[in-house]
């Protein structure tokens, strides 16, 4: 019993950690969601591309000996900004070739060409990796003030590049909220998500601001790929596929085309995966194991959703017709 | 004069050797083509491996084929490539087992695959042969096929092996073990558990896991019980993050603990220094450790431009192994080529066959009748140096009846 209260912080931290993680990849679905009604499944290659950006980058860094020369905060904002990039370029792109052109289709046809994309750039990145360093399965050098321990109490410690991706996901989080509810452009995007009709008739390029849409979701994915590579190591092509279909889980879990609602979704989730993956076998006395954590994490979610179908913030929308 | 009928003569003599080579070279093809098929992942996490038992197998091929070119057959190498699935390696087995001159296989580096596709070399082969280099599941040879052979040992006394030391050596009074839900992982990680408790060692947690990438809810909890050991029933690629990440939330003291899974120079490259000073059991040594096998790892070296993997020098005994059995087969066939069957059986007959690894000799059941067990320390967060890694302990056990 002792133990369970014992471990509670750090699992509270994990899940915190964690959720911030998948707010970030949420971001991404339920912004293209607001403006085009469409899941965007290559959403998460978009992510991974941030993390191979940051992972080549600092193998580059690595190999040329300039590592550690470089202050880690600079080397993180750097890493951050070239993900961020470069996701955020491919989101247009993938825009511009996959769904613009089947703007008027009906709404399964875009939905399966998002499905090609992800296969696509899945194999794009692999066979890019093959050819550039002979292997597909890359891990990030580890900086060496990223991997301290901060102590906080006794029964819980938290390594800095944890603080770090808490603390730069909400600095993204918040820098993006207000974006997108005090700026011109941000007004815009919300127009367009309410009636795109309307929107072009006020004089606002719809075309653009789709980009846009794009641009900054894609963006965020690019930064919570860099994050994930530092947080846990491991990066393969394939990476992106669990953590990508979680984070939309958490988009419609917060209420999907909802920004503020993507963070809080996120959030639930990851502590639920955490409370779940951390207690179930302790609670069970090793009926359950660790592995049981997604069953009962995604029942919960089913149970949330029957109550609050449109999500936790979801508003009623009318139906378009 | 005589410089006159000496360059004629020298020219007959040419035209005589060149029309005899191509002779010989008609007789090789007229007896037809005999293929080795290796099998192993060639591609995915596990390929660095994989790739060793292909290298190994091919080198012993090219050194070795000479004794069967002298009977009349010409031998080729073919490789497939597994992905550590189950499913992808019975769609090879049967690709292979449709190739009538493909008599033996060479494979598998995975239990789990090699388990479901030696069901179909034995019943769609018929009884083609297969030597494992690598396999260690007991079920392996326990089936009693007679195709089904290895020239390593098994994972029922590598857990023993395991357990003995941690009690004996590493003194540790509780564990917690992990498992990657595989046949080889599972499997290896259950042999130790039940030791280990055998040995009076508090064994406080036993979970499989097919994560990957975030381990912080296997960690949480057993950071929180403090054992004295982890022991990961797996493969390195997903031992290694898991060992990097316990070490990072603070278990500094905690003993790292692997079966064979483990030795790849990969594990050092994912985990840093996290994995210095952990320990394997292994069923084979570092190349280096068997004296025979120098010139192997000088001709791996110039043929593929790397060191060789684990596996590459028991993928080439197993080649060689192959190779003799074969000729032996064609022997006892009068010279034509034999089936499958006759090769299989003439793999159990060969005695005392001098392989770099040392004597191979093969049981009823298909395990070498006395398998090497290695206890060994990883010293450096230097992939390059991980040949180098310290063998704590060499053991020569019997295979249980």
């Amino acid at each position: 019993m002792s133990l369970l209260i014992t471990m509670f912080p750090q699992v509270l931290m994990d899940g915190i950690v964690l959720g911030f993680m998948y707010a970030l990849i949420a971001l991404g679905y339920t912004m293209v969601y607001g403006v085009l009604q469409l899941i965007n499944f290559a959403h998460s290659e978009i992510f991974v591309l941030g993390a191979f950006v940051g992972v080549e980058i600092l193998l580059s860094l690595k190999a040329a000996g300039y590592l550690s020369a470089i202050p880690p905060f600079v080397l993180l904002f750097a890493l951050v900004a070239a993900g961020m990039a470069a996701s955020g370029l491919l989101a247009v792109l993938v825009e511009r070739v996959a769904y613009r052109p089947l703007r008027g289709a009906p709404r399964l046809v875009p939905l399966i060409s998002a499905i090609g994309a992800s296969f696509f750039l899945q194999d794009a990145i692999r066979l890019f990796e093959s050819l550039w360093r002979n292997a597909f399965y890359l891990t990030y050098p580890s900086v060496e003030l990223f991997d301290r321990r901060i102590r906080l109490g006794a029964a819980i410690d938290i390594s800095l590049k944890s603080l770090v991706v808490i603390v730069s996901a909400l600095l993204m989080l918040i820098s993006l909220q207000l974006f997108v509810n005090r700026t011109k452009v941000g007004k815009a995007i919300r127009a367009v998500a309410e009636d795109q009709m309307t929107a072009s008739l006020m004089g606002i390029d719809v075309n653009r601001i789709i980009s846009v849409t794009f641009l900054i979701g894609g963006a965020m994915g690019g930064a919570a790929g860099v994050l994930f590579g530092i947080q846990y190591s491991l990066i393969n092509p394939y990476t992106g596929f669990i953590p990508g279909l979680k984070a939309f889980t958490a988009a419609v879990l917060g209420g999907i085309g909802n920004i503020p609602g993507a963070m809080v979704g996120g959030i639930v989730l990851g502590l639920l995966e955490a409370f779940s993956a951390s207690y179930l076998s302790l609670l069970t006395g090793g009926a359950f194991g660790a592995e049981y954590k997604d069953i009962l994490a995604f029942s919960l979610l089913i149970v949330i959703l029957i109550f609050r179908p449109r999500g936790l913030l979801g508003e009623i929308v009318a139906e378009k017709t | 004069m005589r410089c006159m009928w000496l360059p004629r003569f020298l020219a007959l003599v040419a035209t005589l050797v060149m029309s005899l080579s191509v002779l010989a070279s008609q007789a090789a093809a007229q007896k037809g083509v005999i293929k080795i098929a290796t099998q192993s992942p060639l591609s995915g996490e596990q390929s660095a491996l994989g790739e060793g038992l292909k290298n190994g197998a091919q080198l012993a091929i090219e050194k070795l084929k000479g004794d069967l070119e002298k009977l009349g057959f010409r031998v080729e190498l073919v490789p497939f490539d597994d992905q550590a699935k189950p499913d992808v390696g019975v769609a090879n087995a049967k690709r292979i087992v449709a190739d009538p001159d493909i008599l033996l296989v060479i494979g598998h580096l995975n239990s789990g695959v090699a388990l479901p596709a030696s069901e179909i070399y034995k019943d769609q082969g018929p009884n083609l042969a297969m030597i494992s280099p690598a396999n260690t599941n007991p079920l392996i040879t326990d089936r009693n096929y007679p195709n089904v052979n290895r020239v390593c040992g098994r994972d029922d006394v590598q857990g023993e092996v395991g357990a003995r030391f941690a009690k004996e050596e590493l003194k540790v009074k509780s564990a917690y073990i992990l498992h990657d839900k595989t046949l080889y992982g599972q499997g290896v990680a259950e042999f130790f558990r039940d030791m280990a408790k055998s040995f009076g060692i508090n064994v406080v947690g036993f979970e499989g896991t097919e994560e990957k990438a975030n381990f912080d809810p296997i960690i949480t909890p057993m950071k929180a019980m403090k054992p004295d050991l982890v022991y990961f029933g797996g493969i390195y690629s997903q031992a290694a993050v898991l060992f990097k990440q316990a070490r990072e939330k603070g278990m500094d003291k905690a003993l790292f603990l692997g079966p064979d899974g483990m030795d790849s120079s990969e594990l050092v490259r994912i985990a840093g220094k996290a994995a210095v000073g952990m320990y394997y059991t292994t069923v084979v040594g570092p190349p280096t450790i068997y004296p025979e096998a120098k010139d192997f790892i000088k001709a791996y070296k110039a043929r593929f431009g790397k060191d060789p993997e684990p596996f590459a020098a028991q993928s080439y005994d197993s080649a060689a192994v192959g190779l003799k059995a074969i000729e032996l087969a064609i022997k006892e066939a009068g010279g034509k080529k034999p089936t499958r069957a006759q090769v299989s059986s003439a793999i159990r007959k060969i005695k005392n066959f001098k392989g770099i690894t040392g004597t191979i000799n093969f049981d009823g059941k298909g395990d070498p009748v006395k398998a090497k067990y290695f206890i060994i320390q990883v010293i450096s967060d230097d992939p390059a140096k991980w040949g180098e890694n310290k063998v704590v302990k060499t053991l020569e056990i019997a295979a249980p009846r």
